[in-house]
């Protein structure tokens, strides 16, 4: 398809947000929309996640990503949205004038009212850890490796370590089991794992691969081709601990180690970054800095389940449309912060306007730290004064898991500041369980 | 025998101490659990572990050499070994839906092996 | 096979002796162990042209580094291998150093480098504002570069390649014997026979040149550590940072590399086994600590890899350390302990070598010698207008494969099918820059994969990352666990 020079809306990724988010402006009313996609598919990263578990929240079935991708895919063609494949976004510039190119439409030059920036994230590589040790071949990210066994259909080595026990690592690591390489261990630096605990069972557990908590890999050995690795525990600063190195032998070691939302096409326009999340900071629109331009999924933040990825889209894709109709004013004077405290790393979003906010707003943030009976506050503050809105108990706070909680219009306004705050239950009675406005 | 195990019905992932009667197969006791999600999980996870299992199968014909694949509904944890041995030979012609039945009642389990990928007919590097 | 002249070793040296003998009508092999040029030290190393004011007066390292920076601008034109002049400020932080500072610049002028002069603190920042503000004084030399070593290797191999020079890669020297009128080099792929040999073996070239010399030499792999920044840090500092080295040691440089990724290092470490290129811990922290001495704010939490790099460092009793150049034994030239700064003096040293080649077997100017070469166009450095008129020509430049440095099909086709073309994933990263950007191959290196299978007709099993057992998968998935 050749794309025209001009649409409302431009979205930037056509993975499960940017699909989501297209559909949600479409179904809010408008017609004039692009989804721009890098790969020759539609779908993103959910077409090699070929293991079940996704969309329980969404469809209240559990799918495995391409059916889940599918299910968008289908509503994208229903709903006759113009989308372009294999064209690479190079550049946008203040004015929204997006450049792209690919092979079949060479370089071209697309202006639009409003953007929605749906790019997802990259995986952590082995150059951002300062391994030491050789460089040779057999060394991956996790995600490189599900595209090659996957996609492509080829083994990337016999003998695999993985580093880092997060969900795409733990799930490579029965994928990889099951067409018979022998996956020796996982090791994970913290002394807790970032995976879901029904991964650590199905995926681990269940073909006895163990997972070494509090352990790195301090050395790599193997001129050209992987020949092993030295493993050694870390101490409570994550420092490796001398004398309990061990020696590995394997062919193939698998990096699981974090995702960084991709926002170098965000750094053109001007977007606002978060030192925490590496994703755009944004208001309750989830539009960043830039007027018009708003983000959804993984670029914004590293979601857990994609289900909340779909969720975010939607909300991002029906404000685009919105703003593109010019039903939605540019003014930013009366927002107001929103402040994580305590164990809370980060919100989405960081800013609220108390007046244009919709009756209840969604608010998105991860713990710094595994909190067994942790509880969660949201207070508002007005001429120095804190009145908490918000109080609720979970069984468990979790660095993996992506928490949630809901602003009720009628508690808020008025405020100056609103402030997010997790921490243990000491000192909370006992019996203060789920206020109203939890949705998790 | 008291088996243990990790809850997954929660992010607290409880360690449940299951006991079993060896000859009845019956649950004795399940302790550990902080709620009845985890008291049902633990039964079940002992007396009959379900998994679905998911992998690919070779395509041809296609515009991708494989096709994912799943195990329509659950099967018996000690069977993955039967079913991704099935799995790895079997062979699938493209074009294929989501849903297409690649392998009927995959090693006797009464389960269908399905594509969970719509996959047109084209011509991509076949893997044989 | 009968050669005029056999070169061993297709770093930057034997490449740039390669190109400069492509001038003469004479039949030249180059011998190279590894699947490419540009395999070892040439590949690891702080990728400046040095402006030459260190080395001692008189040596070899001295006239082959000024004259190889003087030659730049005219061999990065030929060639087409980027090359900046950004210059070099030697920081120094303590009043005492002023002394060492003069005594640099007295050797600087003695060796000829243009563009020299001391500058106070003031101007120090002024030129260089992410100095430390302790900044005491520095020695500016305006001549100092930055270029692509990979480019500059690789644009003197294809130049002499395309001049009828043979390269035979994946080809190890196992003996060499003295014959009537030459040398016989066995090698890994059958005997060839040559007039004159040339070593420019690296930090093997003492064992290449105590095959055929009575006088035996030692190089020590002297080990330097490194780290790459993320081009988002690009701008760190403008100009190559050095430390003036005091008596607590030498400090590690902080130079923006010539795609603008700050480089940081190196370390300076010798040790014994030529194969250990491998970073270590201790390197890498050293890296680490030392990086802000001299520049403030260096954000290595933006490193996006680190390296190691060998240097063929000479041990010479005598106390000197000066490359060896010129024929060794009769027929036999060395180009041995090309240490630092070896790259800024390739130039001069193939200049140098060839001639005196040249002369040895009486060869004659070859009248339809082309100097001139193009590297990989990178779409990336292009402006818009010329961008899209390019894709028109070929699409395959419309689709981008390796995102993060925005390199497409097309570049990487280009790659593949020039003279002495990339057979290997490092080989397209060092022509195209595919893989070299911030998510270091995870997206790209399947595509690259596939697209050099299907273009060298190999199976994927086959495609390596850098030769030997480098290969990236094993095998075909569906063979099944047992479980």
């Amino acid at each position: 398809m050749k794309p025209q020079s001009r649409y409302n809306i431009v979205i930037i990724g056509g993975g499960p947000a940017g699909l989501a988010a297209a559909v949600a402006a479409k179904k809010a009313g408008e017609e004039s929309i692009l989804i721009i996609e890098r790969e020759a598919e539609l779908g993103g990263i959910l077409n090699q996640c070929i293991h079940n578990g996704f969309g329980l929240h969404t469809f209240g079935e559990e799918l495995t990503g391409p059916e889940y991708a599918q299910k968008y895919i289908d509503m994208v063609e229903n709903e006759g949205i113009e989308y372009v494949l294999s064209t690479t976004v190079i550049n946008i510039d203040g004015n929204k004038t997006i450049t792209a190119v690919s092979r079949e439409n060479g370089l071209m030059q697309i202006d639009a009212k409003a953007i929605v920036l749906a790019m997802g994230c990259r995986e952590r590589p082995r150059g951002s850890l300062r391994i030491p040790g050789f460089n040779p071949a057999g060394i991956f990210s996790a995600g490189t490796a599900q595209k090659l066994v996957n996609i492509d259909g080829y083994m990337p080595g016999r003998t695999v370590v993985i580093l880092g026990s997060g969900d795409i690592g733990l799930i490579m690591a029965r994928r990889m089991t099951l067409e018979g390489a022998n996956v020796k261990l996982v090791a994970e630096l913290m002394p807790f794992s970032g995976g879901l605990n029904r991964n650590i069972v199905q995926c681990l557990n269940d073909y006895n691969i163990p997972l070494k908590l509090s352990h790195t890999v301090v050395d790599i050995d193997g001129k050209e081709r992987l020949r092993g690795i030295t493993l050694a525990q870390v101490d409570e600063n994550l420092r490796p601990i001398a004398g309990t190195e061990e020696y590995v032998e394997c062919d193939t070691l698998l990096l699981s180690v974090g995702l960084i939302p991709e926002n170098e096409l965000s750094k053109q326009i001007g977007v606002e970054l978060s030192g925490k999340t590496n994703g755009p900071l944004v208001n309750e629109r989830l539009e960043t800095n830039v007027g018009g331009v708003f983000a959804c999924g993984n670029v914004l933040h590293v979601h857990d389940l994609v289900d909340y990825v779909s969720e975010e889209a939607e909300a991002a894709g029906r404000n685009a449309a919105e703003y593109a109709a010019g039903r939605a004013g540019d003014s930013r004077q009366n927002e107001i912060d929103i402040v994580p405290e305590g164990m809370v790393r980060y919100t989405v979003p960081v800013r609220i306007d108390l007046e244009r906010a919709d009756e209840k707003t969604v608010v998105r943030f991860r713990v710094a730290d595994k909190i067994p009976g942790g509880v969660i506050h949201a207070s508002v503050e007005k001429n120095g004064e804190r009145k908490e809105i918000l109080r609720r108990k979970k069984r468990i706070l979790a660095p993996g898991e992506m928490e949630q909680i809901l602003l009720k219009k009628e508690d808020i306004l008025g405020a100056e500041r609103i402030i997010i705050s997790a921490g243990t239950s000491a000192g909370i009675s006992a019996g203060t369980d789920e206020k109203a406005g939890a949705t998790k | 025998m008291i088996h243990e195990l990790i809850c997954i019905r929660c992010p607290l992932g409880c360690g449940l101490k299951v006991d079993v009667d060896e000859k009845s197969r019956e649950v004795l006791s399940v302790a550990g659990n902080s709620c009845p999600l985890g008291l049902e999980y633990g039964k079940n996870e002992v007396i009959s572990p379900m998994r679905t299992v998911t992998s690919t199968v070779t395509l041809s014909g296609g515009e991708c050499p494989l096709v994912p694949v799943k195990t329509a509904h659950e099967v018996p944890k000690a069977r993955i070994g039967a079913v991704m041995e099935e799995i790895v030979k079997a062979a699938a012609k493209a074009p294929v839906k989501i849903g297409d039945v690649i392998i009927k009642n995959v090693a006797g389990t009464g389960v269908d092996v399905i594509a969970t990928r719509n996959i047109k007919a084209g011509k991509a590097n076949e893997l044989g | 096979m009968m050669f005029d002249a056999v070169i061993i070793g297709a770093g930057v040296t034997g490449s740039a002796i390669a190109r400069e003998l492509a001038r003469y009508e004479a039949k030249i092999c180059v011998l190279e162990k590894n699947a490419d040029v540009c395999e070892g030290t040439s590949k690891a190393n702080s990728a400046l042209i040095h402006a030459g004011f260190d080395a001692e007066p008189g040596t070899m390292k001295a006239k082959m580094n000024a004259k190889g920076n003087a030659m730049m601008d005219k061999i990065s034109a030929e060639l087409d291998v980027p090359f900046e002049r950004i210059g070099a400020l030697v920081c120094c932080f303590d009043e005492s150093g002023i002394p060492a500072l003069e005594e640099l610049l007295e050797k600087g002028r003695k060796n000829g480098i243009p563009d020299l002069e001391i500058v106070d603190a003031k101007k120090a920042k002024e030129l260089e504002p992410a100095l430390q503000d302790n900044i005491v004084a520095a020695l500016w030399a305006q001549t100092s570069g930055i270029t692509c070593p990979f480019e500059l290797t690789i644009g003197f191999a294809e130049n002499a390649a395309m001049n009828g020079v043979e390269f035979r890669l994946n080809t190890t020297v196992s003996g060499i014997e003295k014959t009537d009128g030459g040398y016989r080099i066995e090698t890994s792929g059958g005997a060839v026979g040559a007039k004159a040999v040339i070593n420019a073996a690296g930090i093997y070239a003492d064992e290449i040149h105590n095959m055929v010399c009575g006088d035996k030499i030692k190089i020590t792999p002297r080990k330097g550590e490194y780290n790459l920044l993320d081009r988002a840090a690009k701008g760190l500092v403008r100009h190559t940072v050095f430390l003036l080295p005091t008596k607590l040691g030498k400090g590690v440089l902080v130079t923006p590399t010539i795609f603008g990724n700050p480089l940081v290092g190196p370390t300076s470490v010798d040790i014994d086994d030529k194969e250990q290129n491998r970073t270590s811990t201790d390197g890498l922290n050293e890296v680490r600590e030392k990086s802000s001495t001299s520049v403030k704010n260096v954000p290595l939490g933006m490193t996006i890899t680190s390296f190691a790099g060998l240097r063929a460092h000479m041990d010479i009793t005598d106390g000197s350390d000066d490359f060896i150049l010129g024929e060794t034994a009769e027929g036999f030239f060395d180009a041995a302990g090309i240490e630092s700064p070896g790259l800024s003096s390739s130039p001069a040293i193939g200049e140098y070598i060839a001639e005196m080649v040249a002369k040895k077997l009486d060869l004659k100017r070859n009248e339809g010698f082309n100097p001139n070469r193009k590297r990989v166009k990178h779409l990336l450095w292009l402006g818009m207008e010329e961008r899209k008129r390019l894709i028109e020509e070929n699409p395959a430049y419309g689709a981008i494969v390796c995102r993060c440095e925005e390199v497409s099909e097309g570049e990487i086709l280009d790659a593949i099918h020039r003279p002495l073309g990339a057979t290997t994933l490092d080989g397209v990263k060092r022509r195209t820059r595919a893989t070299t950007g911030r998510c270091q191959a995870g997206f790209c290196s399947p595509r690259i994969m596939e697209i050099l299978a299907r273009e060298l007709n190999l199976p994927l099993t086959q495609i390596k990352k850098n030769g030997g057992a480098s290969v990236e998968v094993i095998e075909k998935t569906r063979k099944g666990a047992q479980i």
